[in-house]
């Protein structure tokens, strides 16, 4: 049932990377990623795969889940490595056609698959072990810092909580219109896509009413109980940096280092 | 002067036509006079468009008078200073359950409240404790709010208002969206809520059997006071009920007929127990 979607795609289970303060997390995937395009040899990509490889095992999460993220890039993924396997000048190696493969090719296409698929699995960890909802308590507090320049970061995380509260109840809403609809004949299924793209017209009219009637609802009840944006606020549940989070900041400073280091002298 | 007190309490709706121009004026309220007691449980009664709702908006601020003035224990609602005091002290549950949960988990749903107020974290949590218990809901902390019944939710949006310590809550309309099942989970728990924590309640509803242990009981139609008085005192006036296209609770209407077509019971009986005693009375009698 709609009821039951789990949002993003968290996995619950007990690990000391799910005990993390999502700050901590945020960071070492940006760092991360960062580090996938400072290294440029192969020593330094067996860093990262030992680094990535030490963080899944730590997080207790089977390694089909992390995998699972690839199939959405699998297609980009395979435009990379073709375009990078026959348009990268240098020795040819075998040609077939007009088309040649260099060795440079060849490297620098294993090279970007590589890098990908680390980007993905990378940012992997990050989404399984950490609930949206801390997720943009993280991100709220990260980002704290941008309001001297006026970013409305409050504002903004409190939207992102919203959406991620509403979206089952919209699913849910979208499946009943659907079936209403369908109940007076209307056809969702059958035709090409401009006639499917058609016959979402009469879904999408009620469904955005309602969004707003509740969008309405939930303004008022807001404001009914004293909300008034971020100022003077507190927190129910605060972030708090622990001991492990300092240690974990230390590895991947630490790592971050290593990294460094190998692009200058490997 | 009670917590809640209105003196002639008017507003107005302005329609407008696309280019801004008036159309047409709708008096929602009507010289509205209301004085409501602290610790009473008030019900407010009426049909669709009667104005009930639009009067309840007013006692949390979230509407303002067109003319009169409306005072939340002796906060006059137009003074913006007193604003978030005024909501504070006058809480607000909706129809919706869905609309009014704003946490995806129960318990920080109701910190929400205490939140914005400013309220220190460890006080939060304790609130946060004592007004699940409040309604019995406190096992379903951890839980998301799309996985609770209709009148689950409900209880959680009022625990939601008990936790800014409020010395009045208004209830628009509460049950409307529920099954018979959460209607009575809902009222139970504002009842209890009434008796035990001394909090004025004012229920707005248009379910007869849900007025039946109101203090008090307010009768609105097309904006005005059309009748007030003890649930008693309301529900002997089958006639003028029916005229405001309200039902009476069936109870009370069997009574009536009973009584029209002749056997000798009293006026105004509210539930079956009364109805069964009463009859027997007349039996015994001979």
């Amino acid at each position: 049932m709609l009821r039951d979607i789990t949002l993003g795609q968290y996995y619950q289970t007990e690990s000391v990377i799910h005990k993390l303060d999502p700050r901590v997390k945020l960071v070492a995937t940006i760092c991360f990623i960062i580090s996938l395009f400072v290294v440029k040899s192969w020593v330094g990509y067996a860093v990262a795969a030992v680094f990535l490889a030490v963080m899944i095992k730590l997080s207790n999460v089977p390694f089909k889940y992390m995998v699972k993220g690839m199939r959405a890039i699998v297609f980009i993924l395979l435009i990379t490595v073709v375009f990078n396997l026959f348009l990268t000048p240098g020795e040819t190696v075998f040609s077939v056609w007009k088309l040649k493969i260099t060795r440079e090719g060849v490297q620098l296409a294993v090279m970007m698959a590589v890098r990908l698929s680390f980007l993905i699995v990378g940012s992997s960890v990050m989404t399984l072990t950490t609930t949206p909802n801390s997720l943009t308590d993280g991100m709220e507090k990260l980002m704290r810092p941008l309001k001297i320049f006026k970013v409305p970061v409050h504002e903004v995380a409190m939207m992102m909580s919203i959406a991620l509260r509403f979206i089952p109840i919209l699913l849910e809403e979208t499946d009943k219109i659907m079936k209403a609809q369908i109940a007076r004949g209307a056809d969702f299924e059958s035709g090409n896509l401009v006639k499917k793209a058609k016959a979402l017209v009469p879904l999408l009219v009620p469904l955005f009413i309602s969004a707003f009637r509740r969008a309405n609802d939930l303004a008022m009840a807001m404001e009914a109980r004293c909300y008034r944006g971020g100022e003077h606020r507190t927190k129910m549940k605060p972030l708090k940096y622990a001991a492990r989070d300092r240690i974990a900041y230390g590895v991947l400073a630490a790592y971050f280092a290593l990294c460094i280091v190998v692009r200058i002298y490997l | 002067m009670g917590i809640i007190k209105t003196d002639k309490l008017v507003f107005e709706y302005i329609r407008r036509d696309e280019e801004g121009n008036v159309e047409g004026i709708t008096r929602a309220v009507d010289e509205v006079d209301l004085d409501i007691a602290q610790g009473d449980f008030v019900a407010i009664l009426g049909h669709n468009g009667s104005g009930k709702s639009t009067l309840a908006k007013h006692i949390n601020a979230i509407l303002y008078p067109t003319e009169g003035t409306v005072w939340v224990d002796g906060m006059d609602t137009q003074d913006e200073k007193q604003l978030w005091d005024i909501r504070q002290e006058a809480g607000m549950v909706f129809q919706n359950p869905d609309n009014q949960i704003i946490g995806q988990v129960v318990e920080e749903d109701v910190g929400f409240g205490p939140e914005n107020m400013g309220v220190p974290t460890e006080e939060i949590w304790q609130r946060v404790e004592e007004s699940l218990k409040a309604v019995g809901m406190y096992e379903f902390r951890k839980y998301s709010p799309n996985k609770l019944s209709g009148g689950q939710k409900q209880r959680v949006s009022i625990a939601g208002v008990i936790a800014m310590h409020p010395k009045c809550i208004i209830l628009d309309e509460p049950t409307a969206m529920l099954d018979p099942n959460g209607r009575r989970e809902v009222i139970r728990a504002v009842r209890a809520l009434n008796d035990v924590e001394g909090i004025t309640i004012v229920l707005i509803t248009h379910y007869m059997e849900e007025i039946i242990h109101a203090d008090k009981v307010f009768v609105m139609d097309q904006g005005r006071i059309a009748m007030q008085g003890t649930p008693r005192e309301i529900f002997s006036q089958v006639e003028k009920l029916k005229g405001l296209r309200l039902d009476v609770p069936q109870v009370t209407l069997l009574a009536y007929e009973l009584q029209k077509s002749g056997v000798a019971l009293p006026d105004g009986i509210l539930t079956v127990e009364e109805l069964v005693k009463e009859l027997s009375a007349v039996y015994h009698r001979g």
